[in-house]
């Protein structure tokens, strides 16, 4: 067996151990669809009968034979039609039920992959994982794995018969397939090739297409939409030969069947006749029932060498989810092991931390870094710094390459994420919305919350106004990405979403930057009252966060180079942070960047 | 539905006569061969096996010739396969890659509101999985098509053996087309329903990983998971719910031939008894019914398909019929140089909905930089679309240089006019492919000189390809100041004459920010300039502040006049000096 075959076979396997609910049924449907079967190899049985014992009885048609042969017949036709039904069922009912498991497994496992594994894979790929790649194991088992069952069992079934009326006829039917059997071999692998080319095009068009989607805007602002229609037009062009070479390939391989059948009649009739007048056993009705057998032979063949094609979409889409699945989580949940932690503030204390992104320098270096609980620092430096890496580590949604981060004095990776995520928030730069209603979003942590509880928090932070504003208020829908507000609105129900899930140890990550300086005002107060009490890390660009934080850092090139509170640091001359602040004071409150220094 | 279904085939056959009729002549030459094929086996067996039988000696020529035919008919047949799978499949091929070119063409026509009415998801699916499932039955429908061909061979050949024996198949193929009229009849609702909650998975799943970061950041991973597995459950539910109509279906089909072939023998024993018909006949005739089960699912299969098809094409075809385009002028664009900006009583609304901006005038003089400053809301951000012709006033008018934009062609709109918007769009492709857009006239010295004035050359020059290096889709390799600052650099390339700046530097630092400011007070003063603004500093820089609130103009002017005379404005931008104080 090639390596290939044999990485497919173990695809295949592997795919059946994900699904327990598709082979715990097997054994049943199996036998329900050689049961079915018999229904096709009994008709040429009854014809064989009928015509020997029946039409060509000696003394003239024997019509109470016939119609005895036909009853029997009938009666066996409607046991295996029933069984087929059943098979079919049942086989339904198991290959849904396994990929809807299989499919929200991957989802799960999905989102339990880290966040640098989540931007160097497409995002929309990974969709693909729990939608068309899924669709294409369950179309595969319904019609062709079907089929290939249902195929199977009718080979053997008719290879049995053919055996039991001639054991030379079955040699020579064999005989007048070996070829095909060979080239199908030969087939197989040039078509795995070609459909690789298909599935490779067709991503290449998808990507294409959503970008011409996302970026409409873009295209019209530049001009460019002829250069991005040459481009679509290009891979859709590029998909289309892919499919036509593919398919030449594929109904070139299949006719290898269809002759075989005809040298097989035709040498079955040859030899059936010379061994009959010879005397060997074989008469009218064996003869023309072995013609029908060969129909029954070549069938499943011809199934079988179309599904083998078919299969390997299939395959391909089963090992793209195994794929993921394979991927272990960097960051893993201790789960039971795990420690929860401990009630009351937290601190957070960095122990010689560094972090790299694979192959890459570090981002981090050594760094050191106690927070007491309760206080509420910001984290400054200038793009690339570091900031939004050490906010990463803090949450835990990336693990350091070196060194450990401990909250509330337990390490991070012994800390339960039913807990961490309870305790510790982090509000991300982009504030992501769901397509959901205004208080919905608001309550995404915690679910169980009233529209009251939900509205009293936007009161409290100020925001009573803003919401009164807003079409429906709480009910109102945000839209797609939360399309229907503003970025800087956006941003609003982010806050009041972290606001809401009242964690131990909050983490802002430059969660105000497009919001109007009289909007930041507002919850910069509000959120003074918030934070109060409560361990918080801001990653800020603007320096406004520094000025109110107990405490500052200052990031620089991946370390710590300056800490204490903003007056302390302001009066090092000629450091990061005094660089930082002129610069940050040129543009706030100096007229004009020609007044610097001021 | 069926007849929906059937106009769209009829509509693919408009489109691609040639490959249909390559199909329908494959599959009837395959169709008369597989007739031809159980006569031919039946004279066989009738003519040369019978008598050789009871003579126990046999005609070697004749042997030779059955032989000699029966290969003969198989390879005629491959020859009719050929045909109409190649014909089929091109078809099917062809028409996909047709109408992708279509609806990615109405995309790329449709007016900015209309994309702003549709989720990318739906978009993607029309384009992709709609348009599949529209031409999905084609692959069957030549083979179904020959079928009929077949059946009708079947009856003619039928008659001409024996009338008795041709009245069981009149009586076995109106039944077996009815079986699969029944089904597609029965299976359609579920396969639409199936269709559309796949549709739904497929949603939550874009919606959920594109707020992974969220949802990891407040520990919601199993609720998602549940809200997943929910529709997942359902899908699962409407498969099963087909699988039963489909589980029937394919056993019966397959059972109703075997049926002609048994009343065949009973039929079959009276004539012979009666000398009507000899066995060869029998023969014939039976294994014309084994050879026909099969081609007739076809129609039950092509049939069944029909409903998905023709909802797939109801999506495609809300796509294709989409109105409103955005109709561009004549007029070329004007020598190079600052361009005047002018809004005269502009209101908008989106969608038809409230007005978001009520009579706006001003102007931006050429050479000059105008800052638009205003609270969250107030419609800064549509200002900006509408200078950039992304959207079209509901009222009033903007033009430019005193011509109103709809007059411009699109080419000179482009040129003249560039918006970098507030979320940067960064294409899968290099650097340099960014930032020159293929757009004419712009080579590497012009395209490091942008870098340069939006302090992008830096992190360029440091990336390992420089700026032949592929940036991913979306820019993902890239940090959210670094896609500003490329977004910024791609619209200077073009040397617009007219600059808008949607809040475009958010995500840079304060630092950086204020030497792309510098940069571009310092370059040759080659563009005017719309600035969308927060910072101070940014707004400073405006020769004149237009000051905003819920839509309309509440007061223009210097920045240090209106600090003086507008409160609600003294108020914004003071914000930071007062948190301070």
């Amino acid at each position: 067996m090639s390596g290939q075959a044999a990485g497919r076979l173990s695809a295949l396997r592997r795919g059946l151990t994900l699904a327990p609910q598709f082979r715990r049924r097997l054994g049943g449907t199996v036998l329900l669809g050689v049961i079915g079967t018999i229904g096709k190899v009994v008709v040429p049985v009854a014809v064989q009968q009928g015509i020997d014992g029946g039409l060509e009885a000696p003394g003239g048609p024997d019509l109470g034979r016939v119609v005895l042969i036909v009853a029997v017949t009938l009666a066996i036709l409607v046991i295996t039609t029933l069984s087929g039904y059943a098979m079919n069922v049942r086989l339904y009912i198991a290959s849904e039920s396994a990929l809807a498991d299989i499919r929200t497994r991957t989802f799960r496992h999905i989102h339990d992959l880290s966040m640098l594994h989540q931007q160097s894979e497409r995002r929309g790929s990974m969709v693909s994982r729990v939608t068309t790649d899924i669709d294409q194991i369950s179309q595969f088992l319904q019609y062709s794995g079907v089929n290939l069952l249902l195929s199977a069992g009718q080979l053997v079934v008719t290879t049995i018969v053919m055996i039991v009326y001639s054991w030379q006829l079955t040699i020579v039917v064999y005989l007048a397939f070996a070829p095909m059997i060979l080239a199908t071999r030969w087939f197989q692998r040039r078509l795995s090739a070609l459909y690789g080319g298909v599935r490779v095009a067709v991503g290449a068009m998808l990507a294409a297409i959503a970008e011409s989607v996302v970026g409409a805007s873009v295209i019209r602002a530049y001009g460019i939409r002829d250069r991005t229609a040459r481009r679509l037009d290009a891979t859709i062009e590029a998909n289309r030969r892919a499919e036509y070479r593919a398919q030449r390939m594929a109904v070139l391989g299949s006719q290898f069947g269809e002759l075989s059948a005809a040298v097989a009649t035709a040498a079955a009739v040859v030899v059936g006749v010379v061994l009959g007048i010879g005397g060997h056993g074989i008469t009218v009705g064996m003869l023309t029932a072995f013609l029908f057998l060969v129909v029954l032979f070549i069938q499943p063949v011809q199934t079988m060498t179309e599904v083998i094609t078919q299969a390997q979409n299939a395959i391909a889409g089963w090992r793209r989810v195994l794929e993921i699945q394979d991927i272990e989580p960097d960051v893993a949940d201790p789960g039971g092991d795990g420690v929860p932690l401990p009630d009351g503030p937290l601190d957070v204390d960095f122990r010689d931390v560094s972090f790299a992104y694979p192959g890459g320098p570090d981002v981090l270096s050594r760094v050191e870094l106690r927070i007491p609980a309760r206080r509420r620092v910001a984290v400054v430096g200038e793009t690339g710094s570091g900031k939004t890496t050490l906010a990463k580590l803090l949450t835990r949604l990336m693990d350091p390459t070196r060194g450990e981060v401990l909250v509330g004095g337990r390490p991070l990776t012994d800390v339960r994420f039913d807990s961490l995520r309870q305790r510790v928030v982090m509000v991300p730069q982009d504030g992501f919305l769901f397509d959901a209603t205004v208080a919905d979003n608001a309550r995404f942590g915690r679910p169980e919350l009233t529209d009251e509880q939900v509205g009293a928090a936007f009161t409290d932070l100020g925001l009573a106004d803003w919401l009164a504003g807003l079409p429906d208020g709480l009910a109102t829908q945000v839209g797609e990405r939360g399309e229907a507000l503003s970025v800087g609105e956006r941003q609003l129900v982010a806050l009041a979403r972290a606001y809401l899930a009242d964690p131990d140890l909050l983490v802002l990550d430059e969660a105000t930057s497009a919001v109007d300086p009289a909007t930041e005002v507002r919850l910069q107060r509000t959120l003074d009252a918030v934070t109060r009490g409560r361990t918080t890390v801001a990653i800020a660009h603007r320096l406004s966060t520094a000025e109110g934080a107990d405490e500052v850092i200052v990031v620089d090139a991946g370390r710590i180079v300056q800490r204490g509170p903003h007056a302390t640091l302001l009066r090092e001359p000629g450091s990061v942070y005094a660089k930082l602040y002129a610069s940050w004071l040129e543009q706030t409150r100096a007229d004009g960047v020609a007044a610097s220094g001021g | 539905m069926l007849g929906r279904g059937l106009r769209l085939l009829g509509r693919a056959i408009h489109d691609e006569p040639g490959m249909f009729t390559y199909g329908v002549l494959g599959s009837s030459l395959f169709a008369l061969m597989t007739v031809a094929s159980a006569y031919v086996v039946g004279a066989v067996v009738g003519r040369v096996a019978v008598p050789a039988f009871q003579a126990h000696r046999v005609a070697t020529g004749g042997l030779t010739l059955g032989a000699a035919v029966i290969v003969a008919v198989a390879v005629l047949k491959v020859v009719g396969i050929f045909g109409r799978r190649l014909g089929a499949g091109r078809m099917q091929f062809n028409l996909e890659a047709r109408y992708r070119r279509q609806v990615t063409r109405r995309y790329l026509d449709l007016p900015i509101a209309w994309h702003q009415r549709h989720a990318t998801g739906e978009l993607l699916s029309n384009a992709n999985a709609d348009i599949e499932a529209a031409w999905y039955p084609i692959a069957p429908f030549p083979f179904a098509v020959g079928t009929i061909v077949m059946l009708v061979a079947a009856v003619v050949s039928l008659f001409v053996v024996d009338w008795v024996l041709a009245l069981v198949g009149v009586g076995l193929f109106p039944l077996l087309f009815g079986v699969n009229v029944l089904y597609s009849r029965a299976v359609s609702g579920r396969v639409t329903r199936a269709q559309q909650l796949r549709a739904e998975v497929s949603t939550v799943a874009h919606e959920s990983f594109d707020g992974a970061l969220v949802v990891k950041a407040m520990g919601r991973e199993q609720a998602e998971t549940l809200r997943f597995a929910g529709r997942a459950g359902e899908l699962r539910d409407a498969m099963i719910s087909v699988g039963r109509v489909r589980g029937l279906f394919d056993p019966v089909l397959d059972a109703l031939p075997s049926l002609g072939t048994l009343a065949v023998l009973l039929v079959g024993a009276l004539r012979l008894r009666s000398g009507a018909i000899d066995l060869g006949d029998v023969v014939s005739v039976s294994f014309l019914f084994t050879v026909l089960g099969f081609p007739v699912q076809a129609i039950g299969y092509l049939l069944a398909e029909l409903p998905r098809s023709v909802v797939g094409w109801e999506r495609v075809q809300r796509v294709l019929v989409a109105s409103g385009d955005m109709v561009y002028g004549e007029v070329p664009q004007a020598e190079r140089g600052p361009a005047t900006l002018t809004f005269d009583r502009v209101s908008f609304g989106y969608g038809g909905g409230p007005l978001v901006l009520h009579d706006i005038s001003f102007e931006v003089p050429a050479g000059r930089t105008v800052a638009l400053v205003g609270p969250t809301g107030s419609g800064k951000s549509t200002v900006a679309s509408l200078a950039a012709r992304l959207v079209d006033p509901g009222s009033g008018t903007v033009s430019l240089d005193d011509r109103p934009l709809p007059e411009l062609s699109a080419a000179a709109l482009a040129g003249a006019v560039a918006l970098v918007p507030q979320v940067p769009f960064v294409f899968d492709d290099s650097v340099r492919g960014n930032v020159t857009l293929d757009r004419e006239g712009i080579d590497d010295a012009q395209v490091w000189q942008a870098l340069r004035l939006a302090q992008a050359d830096g992190f360029v020059a440091a990336l390992p390809d420089s700026m032949a290096t592929a940036v991913g889709e979306r820019g993902t390799s890239l940090s959210g100041g670094q896609r500003q600052r490329l977004t910024l650099a791609r619209a200077l390339a073009g040397r617009p004459g007219l600059l808008i700046l949607d809040d475009a530097t958010s995500a840079v630092d304060p630092r950086v920010e204020a030497a792309i400011l510098a940069a571009l007070r310092g370059a040759d003063a080659g563009a005017s300039v719309l600035v969308v603004a927060y910072r101070r500093a940014t707004i400073a820089l405006a020769d004149e502040v237009i000051y905003l609130e819920r839509g309309r103009v509440v007061a223009r002017g210097t920045h240090p006049e209106l600090l003086e005379t507008v409160p609600g404005y003294a108020a914004l931008v003071r914000a930071y000096e007062q948190v301070a104080a």
